[in-house]
């Protein structure tokens, strides 16, 4: 199977990652900045004898996902902020019922239909508010077309070691860029058997898949086991990068996914400059890397978060940091991509503050 | 008029006490489905979906694998499960009105329009029966609800949809029919028309509305009801295969047209 290097979109590359890992499944509906992925998947499915389907709609998408998901078979879907609106009560269903799914959110700007361009307001949407009831979901959040595809491989592997669904975020930057990426190899997954709805095997207890628990009690103990999971997400699976760190630099710089990208070369000209700044980067939205922060900013005199949004992930930072030490944040919206130099100059303002 | 039912307990239905009001039709549906997939012999490849209604505990009482769908995309979950499970198996949804006809509108009428290899069967009981006696889309004009106090104002709340014939104008499905579980006579003929959908379901979709009962929603007697349901819902919603393979109407035939669009 190929393993060189090839150049390829952001979008279609994380549909044949998708593939390539062990994903035959897919089902959405079309929404912009993200229609490469379907249409990647239209043509590309039926190669490996896949099945695509447009659905009606999100709301369609999500319960066909939570139909296929309950078969054991790897399913996929991907959509854009509106449309990842609408498949929230779906999303807590699949909570619920334990069932594995990858869901790929390409945030535009909001609220309301916002525009088309690149933001990352749905953070707090995706990490807190994402669906009803007592629920969690691992959110990865790749910054370059590379980490996406290997991130695609792992949210697989995640959703199906904790039966829950798991979110790859990313925003119209990561989708349209063209970058180098090299794949794994394809693989052929066997759907699961054991709790799957397969059709009632002699060799095991016939399968339900359900999310209703009507006695206060046995839901109580349901949610019990379902936050035992959370609880080893966050022993387990919080990741984040920490870049330009190692000469303690008083002032560290927080973003995630194509922002850090920008980031980088805004604090490698900084350096140039002779101003110590650093990065730190998470890769889990939730799990939040809360102990990678800790030992960040432990050498940090004040933080500073930058967002393509109005400042949500801040709000996690602040709530790790507390009063210990400045976090100031920084950021544009309405789908505006902050600029080298705009951010460049966000960073100094933080020297002048110290 | 009474009839007296007399039945020896079906094999394919488990022990469990049926938590549906007395006189409550869902036990004969649940009892007619169990029947049919037990004289297919196909316990082992069906996969029922449960609905958001009176009937979402469906999986305590029919005896195969079940998935329980939210309200209304009981066709999204079964498409789902479609178009991931192996060919040979038979795949059914089990809706009430309010779950189909209004919050799930959309997912009926697409699943139908694919021509999903699905059976389903759609319970109009002409009312919200779960959520305590709301108006439903089926409910009748006049009909007293606990949100129509004054009964159903169709200057402001619309008429009864009808299913069955809403479906009929689509190209895909196969069968489409109307039964009601009114009566013995009725309840028997019903069970041909799900034996039938089962039947042809590989063929392509297949859909059986069931007129049913709500005696608690409706603030009648089990027997009341029956007669009720004879009397006010038939004219409005008449018993009738609308579609089998060998009565397709001509809005069904294929269509080639000669677009250019892409190369
Ligand atoms: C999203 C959502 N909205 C509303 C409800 C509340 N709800 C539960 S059952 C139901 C209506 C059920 O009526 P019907 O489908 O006619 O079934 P019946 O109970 O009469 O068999 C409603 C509105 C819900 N569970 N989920
Ligand atoms: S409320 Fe109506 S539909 Fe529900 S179980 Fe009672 S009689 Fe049946």
């Amino acid at each position: 199977m190929p393993s060189q290097k090839q150049l390829m979109k952001g979008a279609e590359a994380i549909a044949e990652a998708a593939i390539r890992a062990g994903c035959r499944h897919f089902f959405g509906y079309p929404i912009t900045p993200q229609n490469e992925i379907p249409e990647y998947m239209s043509k590309r499915l039926p190669e490996v004898g896949g099945v695509y389907l447009q659905a009606e709609s999100e709301v369609a998408s999500i319960n066909m996902i939570f139909g296929g998901a309950s078969t054991g078979a790897r399913v996929l879907t991907s959509s854009s902020s509106p449309g990842v609106s609408l498949m929230s009560e779906g999303a807590s269903y699949l909570v619920g019922a334990e069932l594995p799914a990858v869901i790929v959110n390409i945030m535009r700007g909001g609220p309301g239909l916002g525009d088309i361009a690149p933001s990352q307001s749905d953070w707090s949407m995706m990490t807190k508010g994402w669906g009803h009831g007592d629920k969690r979901y691992i959110s990865l959040c790749p910054a370059t077309v590379q980490e996406a595809v290997d991130m695609m491989s792992l949210a697989f592997d995640l959703a199906e070691k904790y039966r829950n669904p798991v979110v790859l975020l990313g925003d119209g930057l990561l989708g349209q860029m063209m970058e180098p990426v090299i794949f794994p190899a394809l693989s052929e997954i066997a759907p699961e058997q054991s709790w799957a709805a397969r059709g009632k095997l002699a060799t095991r207890p016939r399968v339900i898949v359900r999310s209703l628990y009507l006695d206060p009690a046995e839901l109580e103990r349901h949610v019990d086991h379902l936050y035992d999971k959370f609880a080893r997400m966050e022993r387990e699976e919080p990741r984040a990068e920490t870049w330009m760190c190692d000469d303690e630099p008083p002032v560290l710089v927080c973003a995630f996914g194509t922002v850090a990208r920008i980031a980088k070369t805004a604090i490698g000209k900084l350096r140039g400059e002779g101003l110590r700044v650093g990065l730190w980067r998470p890769m889990t939205a939730w799990p939040f890397p809360v102990e990678s922060l800790q030992k960040a900013a432990a050498t940090s005199d004040r933080l500073l978060s930058i967002e393509m949004n109005k400042g949500q992930m801040v709000e996690d930072i602040r709530a790790v940091i507390g009063h210990d030490k400045p976090v100031g944040f920084w950021g544009r919206s309405g789908g505006m991509v902050p600029t080298v130099d705009e951010m460049m100059n966000a960073i100094r303002g933080q020297f002048a503050n110290a | 008029m009474t009839e007296t039912l007399a039945f020896g307990r079906t094999p394919l239905l488990t022990h469990n006490y049926m938590h549906y009001c007395p006189g409550c039709t869902h036990g004969v549906a649940h009892r007619l489905v169990a029947e049919v997939i037990d004289e297919m012999g196909i316990q082992d490849r069906t996969i029922g979906v449960s609905p958001v209604g009176c009937a979402v505990l469906a999986y305590n009482y029919i005896d195969v694998d079940f998935i329980e769908a939210a309200h209304g995309r009981a066709p999204a979950a079964a498409t789902g499960l479609r178009r991931t499970l192996p060919p040979d198996r038979y795949i059914f949804a089990y809706q009430g009105d309010g779950d189909l006809a209004s919050i799930g509108m959309a997912e009926i009428v697409h699943a139908a329009n694919r021509g999903e290899k699905l059976t389903i069967i759609f319970v109009n009981n002409a009312i919200y029966g779960m959520t305590g006696g709301q108006m439903a889309p089926t409910t009748l004009p006049g009909m007293k609800t606990t949100t129509s106090p004054g009964g159903r104002d169709v200057a402001q709340t619309g008429h009864p949809i009808r299913v069955c014939e809403l479906l009929d104008t689509l190209v895909a499905p196969v069968f489409i029919a109307r039964g009601s579980l009114s009566s013995a006579k009725n309840t028997i003929k019903a069970k041909k028309l799900l034996r039938q959908a089962f039947d042809l379901q590989h063929q392509g979709f297949t859909f059986v509305e069931l007129l049913s009962t709500c005696p608690t929603g409706w603030g009648l007697s089990p027997t009341d009801s029956l007669a009720w349901l004879d009397r006010n819902m038939l004219p409005f919603f008449p018993t009738k295969t609308f579609r089998e393979p060998g009565a397709m109407p001509e809005h069904t035939a294929a269509y080639h047209p000669d677009l250019k669009v892409r190369d």
